[in-house]
């Protein structure tokens, strides 16, 4: 099976209904997406498919076939939310952290903090307390060029 | 914890013809947004070894018109109703059912066919269709039927459909009056409700809940007594004897009686 991977054609010879989760870990070697729950609840294992935050830990890879697929990794890193959510003190145990990021850069322009509260509503942190998290995506998006690689506006 | 693939085997459908010949000669379990089904994979309570993949088939991601009817493909993702002006301006409960399916990543996959199909009790999205009095389009590769969702389950997870079939549309009707939609739950994303209400006001209201019977329910008594100019206390009272809720690992039966006495005053009050 194949699907784009940050950027790169990527092959792939897993079973078609092993997890997304599992491919990206296990075969492809990019540890940085996690696997919380297990359950599609608690957003750890956030990555982007064309564009859209999905859970990879309920995605078999046969579904990602042709598709773009975003991993933290693919922000490279020296991303500014990167920055933000390690100067803001946004991540605590660091579990969490590349699914609320990658969650977090699908934000269109502009977002009050309801927005910002609305688009994390699946991504859980047991650590912060989530101030640290929403004042580091709002920073972000203040800043004059947020640097951003998805727009989920359309 | 590696989810366990092995001895599952998977067909991928590339048109709704092909989907339905493959399970007419070869029956399986079709999945699509994989919300619910790979829950059960990961906790390795999948009882089904093999699978249909209908995702691709953008023949049943379409929102239309027909005539009065609002026309909804089963492979409709939550994300795509909250996006709709027609589902917006029709049937704004089903909109509000959506948004608090879980989170972006769950409305970006789950699909409101998977959620009829599945056959929760707890399916946000049930008692609106069950309030809006919609209709279930099952097609096979030999026919189509139409089922109301009043008669599409006959118990905790079943339903009327032939394994040979397949939810294709959720069909509503023009609705009437004022919407009105309620879920209970431990937090107000990404929980699993207690108990959920749709409503609709008018001179003879319609009232669906789940998560108080092993399918979501009409409560046609408690109805009745609202059409007739029954008193709200009254109608509260008829409706604790209508409903039988249950304790589960959710919440209790005396709280969800408790609280769907309230969320009925609240629907009363809210719409008057």
């Amino acid at each position: 099976m194949r699907f784009t991977l940050n950027g790169k054609d990527t092959d792939v010879s897993a079973h078609p209904m092993t997890r997304l989760l599992d491919v990206l870990r296990e075969e492809c070697g990019l540890t940085g997406t996690k696997e919380g729950c297990g359950e599609g609840e608690c957003g750890a294992c956030t990555v982007l498919i064309d564009g859209d935050p999905v859970c990879s830990c309920l995605i078999p890879v046969a579904q990602a076939e042709g598709a773009e697929v975003l991993t933290i990794e693919g922000l490279g890193n020296d991303h500014p939310l990167q920055h933000l959510f390690m100067n803001e003190v946004g991540a605590q145990c660091g579990i969490c952290t590349p699914g609320m990021i990658m969650t977090a850069i699908t934000l269109g322009p502009e977002p009050t903090l309801d927005d910002v509260k609305t688009a994390l509503a699946g991504n859980l942190c047991r650590c912060t307390g989530y101030s640290a998290i929403y004042r580091a995506i709002m920073k972000w998006r203040q800043m004059p060029d947020p640097g951003t690689q998805v727009s989920a506006a359309r | 914890m590696r989810a366990i693939v092995e001895g599952l085997d998977l067909r991928r459908a590339k048109s709704l013809d092909d989907a339905l010949h493959i399970l007419r000669d070869d029956p399986r379990t079709p999945m699509a947004g994989n919300t619910d089904l790979y829950v059960a994979l990961n906790f390795g309570t999948l009882v089904p070894r093999r699978f249909l993949d209908i995702r691709a088939l953008s023949e049943l991601r379409e929102i239309s018109l027909n005539g009065d009817v609002l026309v909804i493909g089963a492979l409709t993702t939550y994300t795509s109703l909250i996006r709709s002006d027609v589902v917006g301006s029709r049937l704004p409960m089903l909109v509000e059912a959506a948004r608090q399916v879980g989170g972006a990543q769950i409305q970006n996959r789950g699909t409101l066919g998977g959620n009829v199909a599945n056959a929760s009790p707890a399916g946000d999205s049930l008692p609106v269709l069950a309030a809006a009095d919609a209709t279930i389009v099952l097609r096979s590769a030999a026919a189509e039927r139409r089922v109301p969702i009043t008669q599409f389950y006959t118990g905790y997870r079943t339903t009327v459909m032939r394994p040979d079939e397949l939810v294709v549309a959720i069909e509503v009707p023009p609705v009437e009056g004022r919407q009105w939609f309620r879920k209970v739950g431990t937090r107000a994303a990404q929980a699993i409700s207690k108990i959920v209400v749709a409503a609709v006001r008018t001179s003879a209201p319609r009232i669906a809940f789940g998560s108080v019977a092993p399918t979501v329910v009409r409560v046609p008594e408690t109805e009745r007594a609202l059409a007739d100019g029954a008193g709200i206390d009254e109608a509260a009272q008829i409706l604790s004897r209508e409903i039988k809720p249950i304790d589960d690992i959710r919440s209790t039966a005396e709280y969800r009686l408790r609280v769907a006495a309230n969320l009925l005053r609240r629907f009363w009050e809210e719409t008057s």
